[in-house]
């Protein structure tokens, strides 16, 4: 760990284990210098281990872990070069802002004065300039966010660990605390893990993001691909909204399925499926109303609520009961009524066989 | 950029320099202190340069050159923690280099002192192939300490490099540390007892197991007196049962009656923290001895004749229910204080009167609390030495047979083997049973959140049935407390109740001498040495359970659970049971420790590390465990990170712990009566002396002294260490959030 700036992050099947319970199983995967990698899931699902594992505040029972291409798996959390903010932030509440800050560099053995002039430049930066003397407890859960952030920063690590970080504020400032955090990420051009069960907040975020489920990795894609292309049931209800459905694969031609729900006809890439019953993810904004047309199902609208910006639906239809969000605020559809809806490819993918039932998620 | 030099870190550049430290360390126990113990002063005495090197005070080098060549071999594995240092750390092979060549090493150095002692070698096979006039050996010193310190450090720096707790080299130093010092100092001697209580003939064995002055019954069939295991039982069952029903009628009053007075509640549970245990008893001979105030005035008023009931059962009852109420106080008054207001108001909603509310809701929830109250109270009465002693007439218990059997014209180890052994087994037994059969079935409700119920006020006749259990027994209390503190100023209390300061002065006397002042009092050596070790203890005792706490709380480690237990295990032990070990295991090299002022330091030590590792405990787990890991990973590391983070969080437990370790030093007397010398004498042992000498006066004017000193002591600690630096207040106003 010679040299500065960002350093890949690299996982070679590693496993944690307490006793019977494995938290993380065998999981492979590369964080790219630079980038900001989310990983999400839901509680239980080893992704708060995992950023653990990195910042060496837990010991990996198997595996390997890499930091910079150098095998750090034996290092101990101050050895890393690693900084993490914590959920609770876990500012030290017997000292100032100052000195939480200028923490990381006193400890390292630098002279007072330097540590405190690298803390005030990194205040500075998080816009805290004129809080040194405060102590946490004298300021707002924003601004206690800030003076971890800037205290995690200040020993420019080469990787950077958020854990939950929005979780402890309120609703409209976490839209911009988290643009914050992706904004001084590429201005900076760190190498970030972030952990999050917010799937909005990962897509929102991410240049990658790393979807886990019970230990193991269920996706790791792009925002776009995961929304896009679900590898599995289990992701294409947890990242968005979906819709599934049981569907039949009447052919395969040129890559792509025609695929039949009730009277509905669709075609999509195959993802490796052959012809017979399959599993269908549709987005709910995908489905369009109609009162008549060709090609279409039938349903009746049994729920609808009004939000402002949209509408929500219930539908139900002979293929079991269709959630839908419908731009069309203006001409609100009204329960009993009866509508025949579409399905848009763009917003419907195959779930591919292989990991289908490979991830089962107990019900959140 | 500075950055990379810091990551680099002092950790990371100064992982070799603790080998180097540690190997010095060890190189410096062989070469330059003298290796065996030095006896009397010690080694903190200059006097041992003026003879070395001589046989007696030469380091392990030149005992090596001088017939003592067997001492090479715990030296040798140095070579091994050197060999590593020339191995880079990320290969398996450096940490199992310095693990493998510091375990070896401290095998050896044990192995030598045992197998070599102060009669020779003690296993025949070394007596054919060393001389035996020159193999003999005394206890272990300096040099070997600092070897086998720099030993079990190599080796907890081995196992860090191999990955255990985190890689962290602070964390399992201190464990290794801690369990090496618990399997020595608490394990090591109860062992001792066991063997000293199974060796012999085996039939001579079990007849002094299954004697009839242990076990016999024959008090329940006819006049003759039952064996001292069924005394011992029947009084502590009394006395748990009259604790814990005097301790809940003040628990109720405090917590549910308009009673006026509660604060003056609150000093009850004071009062025993501060009292030496066997002063109560010392105040009830001054009441109602054979010339006790009481005794006379009732012959005066009442022609009742002076007669000796207080002394046997019923004044050791009266004592130890007087010494350990105040301690079931204090557990109901929790309990109490834990049955949370909404569930009675519930209960109340649905048409429960008063009666019915306590009798369905209230005392269901109190059960266990009670239970555990009793279990204490039988727990403490088993333990109790001081009263027995001074109280006991013929009515013996296996507290003071222990001592009776050690210090008596008998002699007899192993008799007071076995007496520890099944004084020990009740002890545990109750501990047992209060861990297996309460441990889950506590209902106390105390959640965090708000109640904001108010609690149902008692039964009418359930609070005057506490009034009048409570009350008369406060006044009680009062008396006997007036009576130690004013009996030291008259001449005989009951005879002769004219002021006099001479009981303060054959004490505590000063005169101006030939050569300046002349502490010529009899007490003032005792006095010295009690606050002397005491003041050592005391810091040791809260730093060793303070960092236990943190290795509890703090680190996952495999052996966690068992590394708990041990630590708790000295607090079950009776303090008999902790003395008669610590005289039969260390009488004798290699660890020959008696008579030194040390074994009382560590005898404070490891009994009282308990209380401090408790105190701890209650404080971490209020504090966020992400500060430490914020800390970790900001390139602390474990040590700095306990420095600069938890010391300064924990200090309202680090101030229990020093306050409650230097009061139990000041009083404690079951343990270290077996431990003091004429040199080493302390306030407690003296003061049971007069007592025996029937010096009553002297005896209660040094215990008030001793009780006013104490009362000093915690307010001088209390303003040294203070109060945590943060406000509560201002951290109550705007909580750092902790969601999990």
């Amino acid at each position: 760990m010679s040299q500065s700036g960002p350093a890949s992050v690299e996982f070679r099947q590693v496993s944690k284990r307490y006793g019977e319970v494995t938290a993380v199983n065998a999981v492979s995967f590369t964080i790219a210098p630079g980038t900001l990698v989310t990983l999400l899931g839901p509680s239980g699902c080893g992704k708060t281990t995992t950023l653990r594992l990195i910042a060496g505040l837990e010991m990996a029972s198997e595996g390997h872990i890499l930091i910079g291409g150098e095998d750090v798996t034996r290092l101990s959390a101050a050895e890393r070069g690693v900084s993490m903010v914590f959920q609770s932030y876990a500012l030290f509440p017997h000292m100032s802002v100052l000195e939480n800050a200028s923490y990381g560099p006193t400890v390292s053995g630098l002279p007072r004065k330097q540590a405190e002039a690298m803390a005030a430049e990194k205040l500075a930066l998080m816009g805290l300039s004129g809080f040194e003397k405060r102590l946490p407890s004298e300021l707002s859960g924003g601004q206690q966010q800030r003076v971890a952030v800037a205290r995690a920063l200040v020993l420019e690590p080469r990787v950077l660990l958020f854990d939950e970080p929005l979780s402890n504020l309120d609703a409209k400032l976490r839209r911009r605390v988290r643009e914050d955090i992706r904004e001084l990420q590429q201005r900076l051009n760190l190498t970030v893990a972030y952990v999050t069960h917010d799937q909005e907040e990962a897509l929102a975020v991410s240049d990658r993001v790393i979807v886990m489920a019970n230990a193991i990795i269920a996706q790791d894609g792009s925002p776009r691909e995961l929304y896009e292309q679900p590898s599995s049931l289990f992701v294409a209800d947890f990242i968005g909204d979906s819709n599934i459905v049981d569907a039949g694969i009447t052919a395969v031609r040129d890559g792509m399925a025609d695929i039949r729900i009730g009277n509905l006809s669709l075609r999509l890439p195959h993802r490796g499926l052959g012809t017979g019953p399959a599993k269908l993810a549709i987005r709910p904004e995908a489905i369009s109303m109609a009162t008549d047309g060709q090609d279409s199902l039938d349903g009746e609208v049994i729920k609808a609520a009004y939000l402002g910006s949209h509408m929500e639906y219930s539908i139900r239809t002979p293929a079991g009961v269709f959630f839908v969000v419908n731009a069309d605020v203006a001409q609100p559809r009204s329960i009993g009524s009866t509508v025949k809806i579409t399905v848009h490819p763009a917003g419907a993918t195959l779930l591919p066989e292989a990991d289908r039932g490979q991830v089962t998620v107990r019900p959140a | 950029m500075t950055i990379p030099t810091m990551i680099e870190g002092p950790d990371r550049r100064s992982a070799g320099q603790g080998v180097w430290g540690w190997i010095a360390l060890g190189l410096a126990g062989l070469a330059v202190v003298p290796w065996y113990a030095l006896g009397g002063a010690g080694i903190f005495s200059a006097g041992w340069f003026g003879s070395f090197p001589s046989p007696a005070s030469a380091p392990a080098i030149w005992q090596i050159w001088n017939g003592k060549p067997w001492l090479l071999l715990p030296a040798l594995p140095l070579l091994g923690a050197f060999a590593a240092l020339f191995v880079p750390r990320e290969q398996p092979l450096h940490g199992r280099l310095l693990a493998c060549s510091g375990m070896l090493g401290l095998a050896l150095l044990l192995a030598q002192g045992f197998a070599i002692d102060h009669r020779g070698p003690t296993l025949d096979a070394l007596q054919h192939i060393l001389s035996v006039s020159s193999t003999k050996q005394s206890g272990l010193g300096a040099g070997a300490a600092l070897l086998g310190f720099a030993h079990l450090m190599l080796f907890a720096r081995g196992l860090s490099r191999r990955g255990f707790c985190r890689g962290d080299a602070f964390t399992v130093g201190a464990i290794t540390l801690i369990v090496t010092l618990i399997a020595l100092f608490v394990f090591f001697p109860v062992l001792v007892v066991l063997l000293q209580a199974f060796t012999g003939p085996m039939t001579e064995m079990i007849a002094k197991t299954f004697d009839a002055s242990i076990w016999s019954l024959a008090c329940i069939l006819g006049p003759l007196r039952c064996g001292v295991a069924w005394n011992t039982l029947f009084l502590a069952i009394v006395v748990g049962a009259g604790t814990t029903l005097l301790g809940l009628a003040f628990a109720l009053i405090a917590v549910r009656t308009g009673f006026r007075f509660k604060p003056v509640l609150r000093i009850l549970t004071v009062l025993p923290i501060i009292t030496p245990p066997f002063v109560i008893g010392l105040a009830l001979i001054l009441l109602f001895g054979r010339s006790g105030a009481v005794t006379a005035l009732m012959m005066d008023w009442f022609d009742i004749p002076r007669s000796r009931w207080i002394y046997g059962f019923t004044g050791i009852a009266i004592a130890q229910l007087l010494a350990f109420t105040p301690i079931a106080f204090l557990v109901l008054i929790g309990v109490v204080q834990g049955v949370a207001p909404s569930l009675e108001e519930a209960a109340q909603t649905l048409r429960a009167n008063r009666w019915a509310v306590f009798r369905t809701v209230t005392w269901p929830l109190l059960r266990p609390g009670i239970a555990n109250a009793f279990l204490l109270g039988f727990v403490e009465s088993l333990a109790d030495f001081g009263n027995p002693l001074v109280l006991g007439g013929s009515y013996d218990v296996l507290a003071t047979k222990i001592f009776f059997a050690i210090v008596g014209a008998s002699h007899d180890e192993s008799r007071a083997a076995i007496l520890a052994m099944i004084l020990l087994v009740f002890t545990l037994l109750a501990f047992w049973a209060q861990q297996h059969w309460l441990g889950n079935k506590s209902y106390t409700t105390v959640t965090g959140k708000g109640d904001s119920g108010l609690p149902a006020p008692l039964p009418r006749n359930v609070s005057l049935l506490s009034y009048a259990l409570a009350l008369p027994w406060a006044l009680f209390t009062v008396v006997i407390y007036v009576t130690i503190f004013f009996g030291g100023f008259v001449k005989a209390v009951g005879r002769d109740h004219s002021f006099t300061l001479s009981h303060y002065l054959a004490g505590f006397a000063i005169e101006w001498g030939a050569s300046g002042l002349l502490f010529s009092g009899s007490a003032w050596g005792s006095f010295g040495i009690t606050l002397w070790i005491s003041a050592i203890a005391a810091p040791l005792t809260a730093g060793i359970g303070v960092l236990t706490a943190y290795l509890l709380t703090r680190q996952q480690f495999t052996g966690r659970r068992a590394f708990e237990f041990g630590t708790m295990l000295s607090f079950a032990i009776p303090g008999t049971v902790i003395g008669i070990s610590y005289v039969l295991a260390f009488n004798v090299p290699p660890l020959e420790l008696t008579g030194t002022g040390i074994i009382l330091v560590i005898c404070f030590v490891f009994r009282n590390m308990p209380v401090g590792v408790r105190a701890g405990i209650a404080s971490l787990s209020q504090i966020d465990k992400s500060l430490d890991e914020a800390s970790l990973t900001l390139g602390a590391g474990a040590a700095g990170t306990f420095r600069r983070i938890t010391m300064p969080l924990l200090r309202p437990a680090i101030t229990a712990a020093l306050i409650y370790s230097f009061v139990r030093a000041m009083t404690a007397v079951s343990a270290i009566i077996f431990l003091v010398t004429a040199q080493y004498n302390m306030a407690t042992a003296y003061i049971v002396g007069r007592v025996e000498a029937g010096e009553l006066g002297l005896a209660i004017a040094y215990s008030s002294v001793l009780i006013l000193v104490m009362v000093l002591a915690i307010g001088v600690i209390q303003l040294a260490v203070g109060e945590r630096r943060i406000g509560r207040r201002s951290i109550a106003t705007t909580p750092i959030p902790t969601t999990a």
